[in-house]
């Protein structure tokens, strides 16, 4: 289930790698890398993290849902989130 | 023009709907609050279920790039106030309903007075702002809004209710002054539209009857592209 990356260094730290479900809505969705929405990212890695590493910018995101519940950008990911992501929707 | 008998204009409506229920739509007033995509969906939806008394509510005017989307939209009422528009198709459908028009904008100088007397109004605006304006008008009229927000073919729709936090936890702090989402980016497509007009309508009949599940402090949000439709919880 984990994927153990091995470190040669003296001070070797196993690093967990979870999985994740990212789904980025509208106008995020570019964002997404190609194959699928499951990714592979280090444990206890925040939501601010992620949004930093996909180059996502914050101020284009307004409600982020983990397993279908609002949280901040400092959550902590866990294994088997499902994370959504929503630009601010307005039209009529 | 033809009036048909209640009992005989309503047959389709039972008995999903009882007769007390019917009676009871008949002697609601709602307010719509935008009469453009999702507006004039729901106009034409809460007319021909019963609903009496409606308050449409819209400045513009038809324009040629309406037409994509909005249900009362034709070639030959561009230039027509969306509003007048609104009204002339809901005495079409049923003339039991009593209907007042107001061509005009929103905004803070006038939205608590066109609401106060509405048991429920439905958010069919375009731009967030005014949103929030109308959620502090409905908190002091005391009545709950159902608000659809679109963008592409992703819809949105919760119910607020007096006292709860509301677009705050949607939009964030209303200090960050925003007054359009990305659908200035995506457009607005038809059936999405339509999709989250019929869902608002489903949540005004639910609320002015008393029964169901409605959408208070959560976000039922629809992608078409992927047919997710998810229920996030906002508190």
């Amino acid at each position: 289930m984990y994927h153990f990356n091995n470190s040669r260094s003296k001070n070797c730290k196993l690093k967990i790698m979870i999985k994740i479900d990212l789904k980025l809505f509208v106008t995020l969705s570019k964002y997404l890398p190609k194959d699928s929405g499951c990714l592979e990212i280090p444990e206890e890695t925040t939501v601010e993290k992620l949004m930093l590493d996909f180059g996502i910018p914050p101020e284009l995101v307004k409600l982020i849902f983990i397993n279908g519940k609002r949280q901040d950008s400092k959550y902590r990911l866990k294994h088997n989130d499902r994370v959504g992501l929503f630009p601010p929707v307005g039209g009529g | 023009m033809v009036t048909s008998k209640f009992g005989e204009r309503y047959d389709r409506n039972f008995n999903t709907l009882s007769l007390k229920e019917q009676k009871r739509l008949g002697a609601s007033k709602v307010a719509v609050i935008g009469v453009g995509g999702l507006g004039g969906g729901v106009c034409e939806m809460l007319a021909r279920v019963g609903v009496g008394h409606l308050t449409l509510i819209d400045g513009d005017s038809f324009e040629a790039s309406n037409l994509n989307r909005q249900l009362l939209s034709e070639e030959h009422l561009i230039g027509t106030p969306k509003a007048q528009a609104a009204k002339n198709r809901v005495n079409a459908i049923n003339s039991e309903v009593i209907v007042k028009h107001l061509v005009e904008y929103v905004d803070e100088s006038n939205l608590y007075e066109r609401i106060k007397d509405a048991d429920l109004v439905m958010d069919c605006l375009d731009a967030i702002d005014t949103r929030f304006m109308l959620q502090k008008a409905a908190q002091k009229a005391s009545i709950p809004i159902v608000s659809g927000a679109i963008a592409g073919v992703t819809g949105q729709v919760t119910t607020i209710f007096p006292g709860d936090k509301g677009y705050e936890l949607i939009y964030g702090q209303k200090s960050r002054k925003q007054s359009k989402g990305v659908e200035t980016m995506t457009g607005n497509i038809a059936y999405c539209a339509l999709f989250v007009a019929a869902l608002q309508s489903s949540e005004c009949l639910k609320i002015l009857l008393d029964r169901g599940d409605i959408l208070r402090n959560k976000l039922l949000i629809a992608e078409l592209w992927t047919n997710t439709f998810d229920i996030m919880d906002l508190v």
